[in-house]
Order: C-alpha cells, then sequence, then structure tokens
C-alpha cells in the first residue's frame, strides 16, 4: 500500500502509480461526529487540485470536502449511501470516499504523517 | 406519558362536522368540470370528533416548556413575557376582520398603527423610516442587505462582499449568500470583540457593507463601535445592525447614533409578540436617510392626519412579502409599546441587563466565563472544564437544566466558545427565579464532579429521553436516496407504501 | 410598570451581589457620547388607557360581515371553527419558542409534524416542510429550490399568477441572479415552470399540460394551490408537479389585514435535501419511545452559514398549528363539503352576476372554482355602490392587469349564505 499524504484541511490520498484514492482523516471524522450523509460527485467528473466535490454531514455539522489532488473520478463508494458511518469506523479503510485517475503529478506540499500530527494538535488546542 | 399522532386515533367511522349546505341551484365539481381536473381519491386527512379533536392537543401542549409555565433563558431569543394584552388587542374585529384589499378610507385605523408604531420603532432605533413588511428577523436582514445593494447599484459601484464576524448569527451569512454577496468573515479578538486590525485588513472598495450585532453574541457591548462605523464608511461600505440583541439598551443608547444604516429589529424578541413555537414574528427595518429611496412598498405615509399606502418609490427594491406584513404581529408590538412608553422601555432594557449580570455573577464559580464582564442583557458561559475534566458537556447541563423544569440556554452558540452555554434571563424574571436557576446549575456542576455519568442520562422526567437523532437522520437520508420506504419526515398508515411516486 | 419584576429593593440587591454601585457601572463599555438621556416616545400607559388607545384605532376601521364579504385576491372568509382558536391561544403553544430542546418541545414537534403529513396528504407529494411566511415568499423559495436543482437561471410564471407573489418572486430572483419571465413556453435554461391553480382570477389552468411542458424542457413543475380546492381538484402529486405551494389563510385564520397567514410547500422526495426551513422527523429515545425532533438541519442556515438552502430560522408555527387543527376538524368530508358548497354557491352567483344588464363573465369558456372574473360596467362605482350597501364586493384587477380593465373577481365561500347573495345581486340591480 502506497503511503497515506494528507492535507490541513483533513483529507487523506494515497497514490499508486496513476491512481488515487481519497477520503477523509481519523481527526476530521472525531470533530464531525456521526456522519449522515454524503452528497458526492458522479464518476467521470474531472476534479482539479483543492476543488470542492462534495458535502459530509452530520447531525450538528456539514463541512465541504476537497480534492486534494486533480483528476478524474474512476470510483465513488456506493457503500457510503447507505452506510454513511463507515466514515467514523473505517475513515482509512472502508470509508474511503473517491478513486481518481491522476491529472499530473500530486502536489509537492501534501504532508506526512508527522507534519499532519502537528496539524490536527494546533486544532485540538 | 406520549400521545398518539391523530391519523393514529382516527376512526374511519366518525362523522363529519356538520356544515352549511349550498341551498342554491349551481352545479357541483363533477356536473362541470372533466374527470381529469378532479381529485382521484379524498386526501387522507384524520376523521376525529371535535371533543377527541380537543383532548389530543390539549394533551400535546401539556407537553411543551414555555414561557407562561417555564424560565426560558434561551440565549439570543429574548424570551420575555407576552403580554396578554396584545393578544386580546389583535383579536378585536377591528383589525382580525379587516381585508387587505379593502379601500384604504376603510382602513385608516390599521395604516395609523402602522405608522405610529414605524415612528415609535425609528424612535428606538434613531434611524428615518423603516418598512414593517419583513415577516421574521432573518427576513429583514436580507431585505436590509436588498436595500443596501440597490444603493450602490444605484451609485454605480460594484460591490460584491459582505462583512460578516465570525460570533455573529448563521442568518447573517446566510441572508448575505442569498441576497448575492460573497460572505467575509472577521474575526473576533481575545476579548471577544470585532479584531480591528482584521476589520481593517478585510475593508475595501468592494465592501458593500458590514454586519454586526451589538451588543455581540457573546453578549459584550462592542466598545469601539465609533471607530468601526468611521472605518466602514470611509470605504464607502454601510453597516448594517443585526437587531437580535436590541434588548440591550432600548433607552440608553441607539444604533443610528452609533452609525449603522440599517438596522431590523425582532418584534418577537424585543417587543413581546409570542415567539408561536417558533414564528409567526416580525423583522421591520429601519434605515437612514440614504436608504429611504429603497425601502420596499408600499410605504405608509401620512399627510394632514390622512394615511395612504405609497407605491410611487421607483428606487424601491419592491415587494418582499404580500401585503403588509404580519399585521397582527405588529398589533401586539405596538400595543406594547404603548403600554411600555419611552420609560417602560427603557427600563426594561436596564433591569435585562442588571438580570443578565446578576445571573452571571451567581453563577461565575460552576461555569467558566471565558470573557471579562460586564455584560450586557446576556452572558455566554462556558462548560468546556466540565468537558475536560468530567466529560460532561453543554449538551448534559442543558438536559439536565430541562429536568429541573428550566428551559435549556442556547447551547453551543456562538461557535467561537466551545461548549458555549448562553443565558438571556429578560426583564420578567425575578430575581427568585434567578436565584433558584443559579441553585440549579450549581447543582449541576456538583453532580459533574461526583456522578457525571448520571448526568448522561438525564432528562429522566420528561414524556422522552434524549431522542436518537443519528439514526434518524440516517433513516430519513436511506429515504432520500431510495433506499428504504420509510419517510420519517411524515406518518404513513401501516403497510401503505410509499405516497405514490410521480410519473 | 407594566410587565417589569423587580422592586427598588431587587435592584439594590442585585447590583450589590454584582459588586457595583449603581447600573452606570454596568454600562461602563458604552461610549458616553452615546448615552441618551430618554427616549422620545410618550411615558407609558395603565392597561384601562392603553386598550382604550388602541380600540379607538380599531373603531377607525371598516369591518364587512363575513357573509358580504365577497373579495378574495388571496385572503378568503371562511367559517372558522371554534377548536383551532381554542387550540392557538394555549400558552403552551403559543408562548413556547421553536423547538431547540426536543423533549421539553414534544407538543410543537407532534404538531408539526402531524402539519406535515397534512400537507403532504393533500397535495400529494412525499414531505412538506414545517411551513413557511405566506405564499408569496413560498412561490419564491420554490424557485430558488428548482434553480439550485437544476443549474438553470430562469424561472417562467405562467398565465394570472397573484401579482404580488410575482413581485416578491423577482425581488429573491434579483438576489440571485435568477430571472423571472412571463411565458408557458420553456426552453434549456428554464428551470421551472410556476403556475397557480385556480389562478388569481380564479380560473382553472391546464396544470398536467404545463407540468409535462416543464418536464419535457428538464424544468421542474411549481404548482400554486389552494389548499381547500385540493378537496375537489386534482393534486399537484396526482398530476406530477414537482413542488407544491400556496398560501394557508383559508386554514383557519383570520384575514388579519394580511398577515400573519402561513405558506406551505411540499415536494417530491429527490427535492427534498432543497427544501428551506424547518423539517420535523420521528425518532426513539434509549427506552425505544417515539418522539420527535428536527430533521436535516445540517441544510439550514446555523450549520451551513452561507451555504444554507434558505436563510429562514424558523417558520409560522402557531399559523400551521391552526392549518392542522382546521383540517383535522374538517376530515377529508368536511374539508370535501366546504369546498363544494363554495363551488356551487360561486357558480350560482356568476349565472346570476351574468345575467345582470351589461355584465359578462370576462372568460366564459374557462372554468372556475370559487372565485372568477366578470366584465362589469363602470366598475369603480359599482364596488364604491356595494361599500356604501355594506357590502364588500368584488376585486378590481386592473390595477395589476392593465389588459384587464373593467374586470372584477368575485368570491363566494360557504359564508356567504343564500341570502347573502341574494342582498347582493339586489344592492347591484338597485
Amino acid at each position: 500500500m502506497a503511503e497515506r499524504r494528507y492535507t490541513k484541511t483533513h483529507e487523506w490520498v494515497t497514490v499508486d502509480g496513476k491512481h488515487a484514492t481519497i477520503g477523509i482523516t481519523d481527526f476530521a471524522q472525531s470533530q464531525l461526529g456521526d456522519v449522515v450523509f454524503l452528497e458526492l460527485p458522479s464518476v467521470g467528473r474531472k476534479l482539479g487540485e483543492r476543488e470542492t466535490f462534495g458535502v459530509i454531514e452530520s447531525v450538528k455539522a456539514a463541512s465541504d470536502l476537497y480534492s486534494p489532488v486533480a483528476g478524474r473520478i474512476s470510483a465513488v463508494n456506493d457503500k457510503l449511501s447507505g452506510k454513511p458511518e463507515l466514515v467514523n469506523s473505517d475513515p482509512y479503510g472502508d470509508g474511503w470516499i473517491l478513486k481518481l485517475e491522476l491529472a499530473g503529478d500530486p502536489p509537492s506540499d501534501l504532508l506526512d504523517e508527522a507534519a499532519y500530527k502537528k496539524v490536527t494538535e494546533a486544532a485540538a488546542g | 406519558m406520549t400521545e398518539p399522532l391523530s391519523f393514529e386515533l382516527s376512526r374511519p367511522a366518525v362523522d363529519p362536522p356538520r356544515l352549511p349546505e349550498a341551498d342554491v341551484d349551481g352545479p357541483g365539481p363533477a356536473d362541470v368540470l372533466p374527470h381529469d381536473m378532479l381529485r382521484d381519491r379524498p386526501p387522507g386527512l384524520p376523521r376525529l370528533s371535535e371533543p377527541e379533536i380537543m383532548r389530543h392537543y390539549s394533551r400535546l401542549a401539556s407537553l411543551n416548556y414555555s414561557i407562561s409555565e417555564n424560565f426560558y433563558p434561551l440565549g439570543s431569543c429574548t424570551m420575555k413575557y407576552n403580554p396578554v394584552l396584545n393578544e386580546q388587542a389583535a383579536a378585536l374585529p377591528g383589525f382580525a376582520g379587516l381585508h387587505p384589499y379593502q379601500d384604504e378610507e376603510t382602513v385608516q385605523g390599521a395604516l395609523e398603527l402602522m405608522w405610529r408604531l414605524e415612528r415609535a420603532l425609528c424612535a428606538v432605533v434613531g434611524v428615518e423610516r423603516a418598512t414593517l413588511q419583513p415577516a421574521a428577523g432573518a427576513h429583514g436582514e436580507w431585505t436590509a442587505l436588498r436595500m443596501i445593494a440597490a444603493f450602490h447599484h444605484s451609485r454605480e459601484e460594484n460591490r460584491t462582499e459582505v462583512l460578516v464576524p465570525d460570533s455573529a448569527h448563521g442568518t447573517n451569512p446566510a441572508s448575505a449568500a442569498l441576497s448575492g454577496f460573497h460572505v467575509v468573515e472577521v474575526k473576533s479578538g481575545p476579548d471577544g470583540r470585532i479584531s480591528l486590525a482584521d476589520l481593517e485588513s478585510k475593508l475595501s472598495p468592494r465592501t458593500a457593507a458590514l454586519m454586526l450585532t451589538n451588543p455581540n453574541t457573546l453578549g459584550l457591548f462592542e466598545r469601539e463601535i465609533l471607530d468601526i462605523a468611521e472605518m466602514v464608511h470611509a470605504t464607502g461600505a454601510l453597516l448594517y445592525y443585526d437587531g437580535a440583541n436590541l434588548n440591550a439598551f432600548m433607552g440608553i443608547c441607539r444604533p443610528g447614533d452609533m452609525g449603522f444604516d440599517a438596522v431590523h429589529m425582532n418584534l418577537h424578541k424585543t417587543f413581546t409578540t409570542p415567539h408561536g413555537g417558533g414564528g409567526p414574528g416580525a423583522g421591520p427595518v429601519g434605515v437612514k436617510a440614504d436608504l429611504v429611496p429603497f425601502l420596499p412598498t408600499p410605504t405608509v405615509e401620512r399627510t394632514n392626519g390622512h394615511l395612504e399606502l405609497d407605491y410611487k418609490h421607483p428606487q424601491s427594491i419592491g415587494r418582499v412579502r404580500s401585503f403588509y406584513g404580519n399585521f397582527g404581529m405588529l398589533v401586539r408590538a405596538y400595543t406594547y409599546i404603548l403600554a411600555m412608553g419611552g420609560d417602560g422601555l427603557s427600563q426594561a432594557s436596564q433591569d435585562a441587563v442588571l438580570s443578565a449580570n446578576y445571573l452571571r455573577k451567581l453563577v461565575e464559580g460552576d461555569l467558566e466565563m471565558p470573557h471579562a464582564g460586564p455584560c450586557m442583557h446576556e452572558f455566554v458561559a462556558s462548560a468546556h472544564h466540565l468537558t475536560t475534566e468530567h466529560g460532561v458537556r453543554a449538551l448534559d447541563v442543558a438536559k439536565a437544566l430541562l429536568d429541573r423544569h428550566f428551559y435549556a440556554p442556547t447551547v453551543y452558540f456562538p461557535l467561537v466558545v466551545p461548549e458555549a452555554i448562553m443565558v438571556e434571563p429578560t426583564e420578567t424574571e425575578s430575581k427568585e427565579t434567578l436565584d433558584s436557576f443559579a441553585r440549579a446549575i450549581k447543582e449541576i456542576a456538583a453532580e459533574a464532579r461526583t456522578d457525571p455519568q448520571s448526568l448522561h442520562a438525564e432528562p429522566k422526567t420528561l414524556p422522552v429521553g434524549r431522542l436518537d437523532e443519528v439514526a434518524a437522520a440516517r433513516k430519513i437520508n436511506a429515504y432520500l436516496v431510495g433506499q428504504s420506504e420509510d419517510p420519517v419526515l411524515r406518518w404513513k398508515a401501516p403497510g401503505e407504501g410509499a405516497p405514490k411516486e410521480a410519473c | 410598570m407594566p410587565y417589569l419584576v423587580h422592586s427598588p429593593e431587587d435592584r439594590a440587591a442585585m447590583l450589590e451581589t454584582i459588586g457595583v454601585e449603581s447600573m452606570d457601572d454596568l454600562l461602563v463599555d458604552i461610549p458616553q457620547s452615546l448615552r441618551l438621556e430618554s427616549l422620545q416616545l410618550p411615558n407609558g400607559l395603565s392597561e384601562l388607557e392603553t386598550m382604550a388607545q388602541v380600540q379607538a384605532l380599531a373603531d377607525r376601521n371598516r369591518v364587512y360581515p363575513d357573509r358580504l364579504t365577497f373579495r378574495g385576491g388571496g385572503v378568503y372568509r371562511r367559517f372558522i371553527p371554534a377548536a383551532v382558536s381554542a387550540v392557538t391561544s394555549k400558552p403552551e403553544f403559543y408562548t413556547a419558542y421553536t423547538p431547540y430542546q426536543a423533549e421539553a418541545s414534544q407538543g410543537t414537534l407532534q404538531a408539526i409534524f402531524e402539519y406535515q403529513t397534512l400537507i403532504a396528504e393533500l397535495t400529494s407529494l412525499d414531505v412538506s416542510n414545517a411551513s413557511l411566511y405566506d405564499g408569496a415568499t413560498a412561490v419564491a423559495e420554490a424557485a430558488m429550490m428548482a434553480y439550485v436543482h437544476t443549474g438553470r437561471n430562469e424561472v417562467l410564471v405562467s398565465g394570472y399568477v397573484h401579482p404580488e407573489y410575482v413581485q416578491v418572486l423577482r425581488v429573491f430572483g434579483e438576489g440571485r441572479g435568477i430571472k423571472v419571465r412571463k411565458g408557458d413556453q420553456p426552453n434549456k435554461k428554464t428551470a421551472a415552470v410556476i403556475f397557480q391553480q385556480p389562478d388569481f382570477l380564479g380560473l382553472l389552468v391546464d396544470a398536467p399540460a404545463l407540468t409535462r411542458a416543464a418536464h419535457d424542457a428538464g424544468a421542474l413543475a411549481i404548482a400554486c394551490v389552494d389548499p381547500i380546492s385540493l378537496a375537489i381538484l386534482a393534486s399537484p402529486g396526482e398530476y406530477g408537479a414537482d413542488i407544491a405551494v400556496g398560501e394557508g389563510q383559508q386554514l383557519g385564520l383570520s384575514p388579519s389585514f394580511g398577515g400573519p397567514h402561513v405558506g406551505f410547500i411540499a415536494c417530491r422526495r429527490e427535492l427534498v435535501r432543497k427544501l428551506p426551513g424547518r423539517l420535523v422527523g420521528t425518532a426513539h429515545d434509549a427506552q425505544g419511545r417515539r418522539g420527535f425532533v428536527l430533521a436535516l438541519a445540517a441544510r439550514e442556515q446555523h450549520i451551513r452559514r452561507e451555504k444554507a438552502t434558505s436563510n429562514i430560522c424558523t417558520n409560522h408555527s402557531l399559523c400551521a398549528l391552526a392549518a392542522a387543527v382546521y383540517l383535522t376538524y374538517m376530515g377529508p368530508y368536511g374539508l370535501r363539503q366546504v369546498a363544494e358548497v363554495s363551488f356551487k354557491r360561486a357558480h350560482h352567483l356568476a349565472a346570476r352576476l351574468a345575467a345582470l344588464p351589461g355584465w359578462e363573465l370576462a372568460f366564459p369558456e374557462r372554468q372556475f372554482v370559487n372565485e372568477f372574473p366578470v366584465r362589469v360596467p363602470k366598475a369603480p362605482s359599482v364596488v364604491k355602490k356595494l361599500a356604501r350597501k355594506g357590502i364588500l364586493g368584488g376585486l378590481e384587477v386592473n390595477r395589476w392587469f392593465r389588459e384587464l380593465k373593467g374586470v372584477v373577481t368575485f368570491t363566494c365561500t360557504e359564508v356567504n349564505d343564500p341570502s347573502a347573495i341574494d342582498e347582493l345581486v339586489a344592492a347591484l340591480g338597485s
């Protein structure tokens, strides 16, 4: 499995050749609380880097979803429409959100595990 | 104790109510209308006798907390006593029986009331004119922003941004966005007030307005309001006043004098029209001279004692509601203002501030006070320490208060305070009530230290315990994406399929 | 002073507890230059004097009896069962706030849930919200839904939709960059076709055809409907409209010079996430007891802020409660009776008015329910003459529609008894 990278807005991405998988981080799901709904795009749509592609909702909060990388959507996690709680229970596994075919290289400013940890520590204040 | 739904109580054998017959010659619908214009099957309304209906709703009423029975310290909502005289006034046949399209000559009293109410509101907030048309606070906000947009447009200025503090009510950014503006957030400083440095950096020739609540949602007066007004006006932008907290300073100071150009008021907060379980309210907007040409039409004009509805305002933004607003609420507010007078309104605000500071003092040992006082008519405390030390959250405190027969304060707002508990006692609660509320807080804080688990289980004495909103939301979303046939948002007869799909 | 509770001794004791000398010490944050001496308003009055002044204003208005009111135009005289005000005047309902704390607000929440079900049943649509301000803002909110749903920025208003509703729609539209056009030929830019059934003049439109035309162009169909007419007319859900909206004043609310009334809105399942305002749903507690909660709140302004579907904060709960009591009182057959009596009396009146010398139905080929347009010679003087005889006659509509000079709409409901109709006709003949 490729190494997981993170954004300051709490998305994660793994890159395997031209293929990327993205989701939200464990920290993000714990801040949101129980996820009840995700509004997700369709396969085939092109996303730019940092583009908003959907919304994730809990009972008390809602948050936009951003794509950490640019590319064309090759798969959407269909299981989430019936089981949004997968984002809470397994954010890095079954709770993945989109798969993309990368357009170009992933941005160089994605964070590694240690750098992201610092972001979350600051946010948890 | 819960109550079945009217639909569950319904019995097909119940006679319909006795109603007049037509008693004239005339065709019925089936005689003249083509078959496809007629309804296929009667609507699925319940069938109940009047005694059953009255008992059903009486039982429902008994499941509510309300100002009439409970202290309702809901911050930002100004839940003060609703004078019963107001209800009597609004029900007078001379008001309740008026058709909105009657000839002006036959509604002079109604127009006079609107005119006098407008004058009184203008006197309280210090502006030239006001529109009484908006039906609610959020509606008033948006109306004010439409006027501000029209004002800039008339000067051929392209101003696209509205500044909103991070402590603002959610309606502010929503109203701005619906009015076509891009929302730019302004940060609060460590003292809970708007950061002038951040404001400075966000103001630009693109700025159309700054929306401000004063006292702000933390209950703190924006001390530097005159500097803020000067900064905003220097860029050519306007200053909008969110009247949610007007109860803090009637007769003490006026938004108009602070430099606000548009001021919305909530008659259902400051001027005692009842909240009705979530409306109807009324959200008039007062404006300074520069904005008067843009007021919604019609305006009410008075010449030599004669009142008329004036539609001739070429620069008006148009109409924001049908007819003339929530007239019945205007009658109630006017009645209140007459009874209180200038002296009474001033005393009301002073008492509101006194009560808030008194209660704040009583609970400051049990809840955290993130900002220094004095406060105005409300204060924001925090349960953050109870959360970190005992796992007890603001929500737990709220629910524990319900078990002690108090409605809960506003919780988790404003967003800038963690575990916020926002308390607004208002001027119509006695010292004894405030004392007993403070004792309840003390008891709950003690329980948080000794038995936090029991707080998670509250409320225990109400018709239902904490409801599982997460499960409900997931069920609704499953219905909305077609994975379930249980709509959750309405009743459905057992065994009945989902309502017929439109094809 | 009225409604204030602190005695001077209380105030002194409270200041002492706070640890300050005077009120001024609590107001230190307010710049001195802003402080007022007093308000420029008269001092307060006793209850007796207050009511005398208010009564004097009410007395300057002329109230026409229900039975002699033949004017509609969006606000109608209807029989209001005593049960309605008996329920809405319960302080547990009218002095409660929007139900944030569900456990202490089950009465309001359940009443709204019942209201939502009643409106969904009446319109034959999947879901209704907890109510809106009025019919005009309901039309505007529905148009916003269509704009968001379709991504198109034009709405088409077909036929004689209430002119004030269209005016409100235009102001809403301007804010969001939505064009409002008149016509009934939707195209690729059309987000929705909006029609009123029956229309502002009382005439029936071809709702199924308008709905099909909207759908064929990929637009939504928004039906603005009269709730009582739905006891007899095909409902929006039956002819496939996507959103139904309307004014609920007729469901147990007095005219009250135009408000407060209640707007209703219901839609198909696919559109529910775009529905503005409050929604109430069922939920269960740990013991499995059913209760009611505010649902789908993450659409709303207090969470989504500038990205919310609407800025509406609450609803018109108490008016929705009145509507719920009214519809529950009537039941399916009572409502049908009300609609049929109104229908028959209106058709009876129409025939008699059309028989008056020089009078004719303005659109004789069109069907109507209980409001209809008549072409009247010297309309303004006719309406004045009726007023002198204590009758609130029809509404002259050319004030909004220039092409309808001399057209007056008359309304007839169950409150206009046969002898009232005779009085009207006699007054016109005299």
